[in-house]
């Protein structure tokens, strides 16, 4: 029976939308807390070299400008390396913004003005004179495959791929062989809002500081350890951050930039980033991509090899799983993988979006595309046949995979049968039409998360748990989780997040917020729902007692006997008559750890099955993606509304991936040089068409108690490699380096 | 941004004496491309002279049948005033072909010829750019040229100009109407915009101090066979990599009459009059868009990212002669109809 | 090795222009800065109104976020200067609704999940409240052309369409 208070699995609107249709709802730099000061930054014009001069001087005269910092005057606060390393910093040594004279990378910070207005603060940083001396900088990947080097495991957490079986007597034992190259530029997150902190002094190195962040937590653990002060000194809230995509997980430097100038002058300072200054710090690296597939007579693979370089920093190994995919999404009992990196002077990149799965599918599902008219085979039959229904990599069942209802559902409602082989052959009129497909695996992941559930008095229930909003719909689930945990109404459920007075969450990342901290809600609300059954049993209430909390029920407003609805108690009741203003209770956080400790007994994975028709001008070669279709199993769903809007942005991404998207460098600068959205391309309305997003049916009791398994990043999987297979379907021209721009079709 | 001082002007000559009478001053209409640059430290004018208070923000008929757009008046309201719906329909494509609808409500039609190049470089302050710092060199050769010209190019400067609305102006033989220090004068559109040569820093043939006025559209619109068809990156909100404005004057499949403008290959709307000869009493086909294309690449010269565009304004061109000969798709007022398949 | 030299126009810096009294009228409401001439219409709201609401993306135009309405037309608010807008009706997000009294756009964003993280969200909106102002639009497909100078990261393009689409079909009949 469903309950007027089951709320999961409803489309419900989010709870957090009138705040933002109404500008209501506050980012990082609109805190406009008194008496404060505006800090600008300066970047550095050169790629590699040091800082021989600043003359400050001409600018500390202008009035109003308060400090110029740079590393002749900026404290060292903290000398170790490890007090630089934040939550998820790779092994290296971080950088260190105006620590030294040394330039890294373009675009380094590398002086902060500040002054009493923003525009004054543009002013000044604009005339800081500033010199240079410039040494040679290398920053071609293809010119440095040779020094490339498998990165090291150790501490970082860091697994290189597993290989398995002999790939060279695959390789020969196969009839029909494809191997082939495949490359794309560096991508810029480019969330919608710069990073920007606004850092309120309260006195005595107390700090209100409000940071563009995916993980308030992390952005304090970072000041703490930096800037040697107490949690208590160094509260860090987030309630809403304006798109993340990744490039929040790591704190930025205007963090610690705003804190410093905040110690330094006793005041409140923002600093916000320009959006030039949003490709200065993290980014999908570049990479480039070796793929060789061999399949025998009946199309089953014999032999898969994936081989990654990737570029890192000269200070940081940042590593992301490109190529261990391609031991799992198929069956193949020899697979042969490689990892490497290779030192270029950038900024250390950064998960993006599907981090590695991104770029590795691409040449994955291109590949197989590959093979497919290699083995003369329909592409979605290939795959079918390559179906793997074990993890081989960790050799483990899976938990569950429903990759087969994907295929099948996604065929049928795109209309697949219809397609016919040969390149060309389909038109619109005098449109070339093609069809292609794709799809992809990403980890189902549970993270330790610590969640508060508070009744009052009015009835009305506030969780809380210091995790992010960053358009995921975080508000919105865990509001209907908690609201049916305890049978209540939505409108007197509040979820309150984004502050690190709260409990603890883990970074908002890798997909996996809806299953941590979903989780936890409900573990929260049961710890709360015993403590309401105690104190019921302590009230004049036969009904309760000796009743174990089993078999109590919470719906429609009362805790009631699962055996008899009729025993009932309102639950406000409950809180009035335990003469306390709340009850509340946390989950443990012990719990969840322990169990993270343990083997796992199964792989864990959401996967996806893309569709895509594109037309082409022929004469042109304009490309227009006029359906996708996209279908995942990921579990279940907590909240199809907003899981479809998730689905959906990820194919956006995965379409500017495919056609648009690149951050491009003049190596003889070492410079970004489309740093701006007029220039650094991101789809626009006009280039969105049809999208039909397909939540196939996929129950699983092993992955969590709720059954999800995220949905943020699986979504983009297989679509730029779609897109790619359409493209070469309907022109027969295979191109493998994204992105797909008209000049490579002409 | 630097520091400068504002002026609301009353009238056009008390706005040319006070450019006059100010170093460094210079005038601002919608805004659009000069507060950018201002944010970019690419233009750093000490006093900014405004002109909204100036009028000149009519469209009206001239007496010899053509139509006057105001120097002030929107891209906007320019492209949507009935009379160049009707009687301009490439012009109304072409502007509605560029920037977005905010943009362009802001922008002036003035100031759409006054717009700079989007060449990376001219914005960057960290590199070197002839345009922006004479003598410096050009970047772009040698580098990211992807969005730069292939067509009347110097050793000193490969910029394109970056407008829409001005390759429409180009081909419909717009007259440019400037008042300055030494009084009024009126322009050829073709002279109006520069090639780069030795001076790239300057866009234009306009004298200090000179305010543009008004554009005069003469009274041959082509409103029965046009086509402005523009190519980008992505489908919306993109600067062209090429652009083709075409239109024609038919007599049954004979081309009577012809123009023919291109965008997003040269420091200018690049005319090209010798292939608008060449379609002259020539039969409206493919072949004869073929050689007249040919010909207008001829001396074109790629710098390696942008050489595609060779080759893609080749193909642009047939098709959007193609187009205004066959009008088959229905004339919108929204040119992105014609523009995408 | 090279001498490379920032900032070169850093010479002593002349002074600057003063603040002036600038009035502009705001959701009906009439407001007086004293702000110099360099302080964008964005700025003004953002950091001298308290109006936090209308965004600020990439602040040269290239993303729509700061998108209000200027006599009722759409503009990029990055790219004007306030003192430009003396006498202007300026009307932004905060004064197309409120929580309690949203508007239909406002409504239709939500109940369309037209938005993910909200921060593209008041300028999209501003920007479809332009868009059926100008009344060129009717189709999908001129709806999509005519908000694309919006960018939305998250890609809730299909839902802003849907949700533009819904108000504009209202507001016809």
């Amino acid at each position: 029976m469903t309950l007027q208070t089951d709320y999961i699995g409803k489309p419900t609107n989010r709870v957090d939308g009138p705040a933002k249709v109404t500008g209501g709802a506050k980012y990082a730099a609109e805190y406009n807390v008194p008496n404060m000061l505006y800090g600008y930054v300066v970047s550095s014009p050169i790629a590699k070299g040091k800082i021989t001069k600043i003359d400050a001087a001409p600018v500390l005269a202008l009035a109003g400008v308060q400090q110029v910092f740079s590393h002749e005057n900026v404290p060292h606060y903290a000398f170790f390396d490890r007090s630089y390393q934040d939550e998820i910093a790779p092994g290296g040594s971080p950088f260190r913004p105006l620590y030294d004279a040394e330039i890294k990378f373009s675009l380094q910070p590398v002086a902060l003005v500040v002054a009493d207005t923003f525009e004054l603060a543009r002013y000044a940083a604009s005339v800081l004179y500033i010199e240079y001396e410039e040494v040679a900088h290398e920053t071609k990947l293809s010119q440095h495959i040779d020094d490339a080097y498998e990165p090291g495991t150790g501490k970082t957490g860091y697994q290189p791929p597993k290989s398995r079986g002999n790939f060279g007597k695959g390789w020969k034992e196969g009839v029909a062989h494809v191997e082939a190259q495949f490359s794309h530029h560096a991508q810029h997150h480019n969330p919608m809002e710069n990073f920007a902190t606004t850092v309120e002094w309260l006195g005595d190195k107390y700090l209100n500081i409000y940071d563009k962040t995916q993980g308030a937590f992390n952005s304090q653990l970072l000041v703490t350890k930096i800037f040697g002060l107490s949690k208590e000194q160094a509260r860090v809230v987030s309630k809403y951050t304006g798109g993340g995509f990744g490039s929040g997980l790591r704190p930025q430097y205007q963090l610690l930039l705003a804190v410093m100038a905040s110690l330094e002058l006793e005041r409140s300072v923002r600093v916000s980033l320009t959006r030039e200054q949003m490709f200065s710090f993290g980014h999908r690296p570049e990479t480039m991509q070796h793929v060789a597939l061999a399949a025998a007579a009946d199309g089953s693979l014999t032999g898969i090899n994936h081989f990654a370089v990737a570029e890192t920093s000269q200070f940081e190994d940042f590593t992301e799983n490109v190529v261990g995919w391609s031991g799992m999404l198929y069956d193949c009992k020899n697979v042969a993988l490689g990892y490497r990196l290779a030192k270029l002077d950038v900024y250390t990149p950064l998960d993006m979006r599907a981090p590695g799965a991104a770029s590795g599918s691409i040449a994955l599902e291109i590949a197989m595309d590959e093979m497919a008219y290699a083995a003369g085979l329909d592409p979605l039959e290939f795959r079918i046949r390559n179906y793997s229904d074990r993890d081989q990599a960790q050799d483990l069942p899976y938990s569950s995979k429903a990759l087969r209802k994907c295929y099948h559902e996604g065929a049928a409602k795109f209309g697949w049968e219809k397609r016919t082989a040969e390149p060309g052959s389909m038109r619109d009129g005098n449109l070339l039409v093609g069809w292609g497909m794709g799809g992809g695996v990403w980890d189902a992941t549970t993270k330790p998360a610590t969640v508060r559930a508070s009744l009052d008095a009015d009835g009305h229930l506030t969780v809380s748990s210091g995790t992010n909003e960053i358009g995921t719909g975080t508000y919105t689930i865990m509001t209907q989780i908690a609201a049916e945990s305890m049978g209540l109404p939505i409108e007197a459920v509040t979820f309150v997040l984004g502050d690190t007075e709260l409990p603890e969450s883990p970074l908002q990342g890798g997909s996996w917020t809806a299953a941590s901290v979903g989780n936890s809600v409900v573990e929260a609300c049961a710890a709360l729902g015993e403590k309401l059954l105690k104190q019921a049993q302590k009230m004049d209430s036969l009904a309760f007692k000796d009743v174990k909390i089993e078999d109590v029920q919470f719906a429609n407003g009362q805790m009631r006997l699962r055996s008899d609805s009729t025993k009932a108690m309102v639950l406000r009741d409950v809180v009035q008559a335990s003469g306390e203003g709340k009850i509340e209770a946390q989950n443990a956080k012990e719990k969840s750890k322990l169990a993270a400790l343990k083997p796992p007994k199964y792989s864990m994975h959401a996967h996806n099955a893309v569709f895509v028709e594109v037309k082409v001008d022929p004469d042109l070669m304009t490309v227009h993606v006029t359906r996708v279709v996209n279908a995942v199993a990921a579990g279940r769903i907590l909240n199809p509304k907003t899981a479809r809007s998730q689905v959906l942005g990820s194919v956006v991404w995965g379409l500017g991936m495919a056609l648009m998207e690149e951050s491009v460098m003049d190596h003889r600068f070492g410079r970004y040089m489309n740093h701006s959205l007029a220039e650094y391309h991101v789809p626009v309305n006009a280039d969105i068409h049809d999208i039909d997003v397909i939540f196939v049916n996929e129950e699983d009791d092993k992955v969590n108690p709720l059954g999800i398994k995220g949905i943020g990043e699986v979504g983009m999987l297989g679509v730029a490699g779609a897109v790619a297979n359409a493209i070469y379907h309907a022109t027969g021209k295979r191109v493998r380096d994204m992105p797909i721009t008209v000049d490579k079709l002409l | 941004m630097n520091s400068f001082t504002f002026t609301q002007a009353a009238a056009v000559d008390a706005a040319v004496r006070e450019k006059a009478s100010h170093d460094g001053a210079a005038y601002i209409g919608g805004g659009t491309n000069l507060v950018d640059l201002m944010k970019e430290n690419v233009a750093r004018p000490t006093h900014l002279i405004g002109l909204k208070k100036l009028g000149l923000d009519t469209i009206e008929n001239t007496p010899d049948g053509g139509l006057r757009l105001g120097a002030l008046a929107t891209n906007a309201d320019t492209a949507y005033h009935p009379e160049v719906i009707s009687r301009y329909p490439l012009l109304n494509q072409a502007i509605l072909a560029g920037a977005s609808p905010q943009l362009r409500n802001m922008a002036t039609d003035a100031g759409n010829l006054m717009q700079r190049t989007r060449c990376y470089y001219f914005y960057d302050l960290a590199t070197p750019c002839n345009k922006r710092e004479p003598g410096t060199g050009c970047s772009a050769i040698g580098g990211y040229n992807r969005v730069c010209g292939i067509l009347g190019t110097s050793d000193s400067c490969i910029a394109t100009h970056p407008s829409d609305m001005c390759v429409a102006l180009a081909a419909l033989d717009t007259i440019v109407r400037v008042s300055g220090p030494n009084g009024e004068r009126t322009i050829k559109f073709e002279d109006f915009h520069r090639l780069p040569g030795n001076h790239p820093e300057r866009d234009n043939t306009l004298e200090p101090g000179e305010l543009i006025t008004g554009l005069d559209l003469p009274k041959k619109g082509f409103s029965e066979n046009f086509s402005y068809l523009k190519l980008r990156d992505r489908s919306s909100y993109a600067f062209a990599l090429v652009s083709v404005a075409a239109a024609l004057e038919l007599d049954g499949n004979t081309i009577k009459d012809a123009r023919l403008a291109l965008g997003g290959v040269a420091h200018k709307p690049w005319r090209d009059q010798a292939a608008e000869a060449m379609l002259v009493g020539q039969p409206a086909t493919a072949d004869t868009f073929r050689r007249v294309a040919a010909k207008v690449l001829e001396n074109a010269k790629g710098y390696g990212e942008n050489t595609f565009k060779i080759e893609l304004a080749k193909r642009a061109i047939v098709r959007a002669l193609k187009q205004a000969t066959e009008m088959k798709e229905a004339v919108d007022t929204n040119a992105f109809l014609n523009s995408n398949p | 090795m090279t001498h490379v030299t920032q900032a070169p126009l850093g010479k002593a810096p002349a002074t600057l222009a003063p603040t002036q009294p600038v009035s502009l009228r705001i959701n009906g409401q009439d407001r007086t800065l004293h702000i110099a001439p360099w302080t964008t219409l964005l700025d003004a709201l953002r950091e001298y109104l308290d109006l936090t609401g209308t965004k600020k993306g990439c602040d040269h135009g290239q993303c729509g976020a700061c998108t209000v309405l200027v006599d009722g037309r759409r503009v990029n608010s990055c790219l004007s200067l306030a003192v430009m807008q003396e006498g202007s009706e300026i009307q932004t997000i905060e004064g197309l609704g409120s929580e309690a009294q949203l508007s239909p756009l406002q409504q239709a964003f939500i109940d369309h999940d037209a938005f993910q993280c909200g921060y593209c969200t008041p300028g999209q909106i501003c920007s479809a409240q332009g868009l059926i102002n100008e009344g060129k639009a009717t189709t999908e497909a001129e709806v999509r052309e005519l908000m694309s100078g919006n960018l939305c990261r998250c890609g809730a393009y299909s839902n802003i369409l849907s949700a533009v689409m819904e108000v504009v079909g209202n507001s016809k009949s």
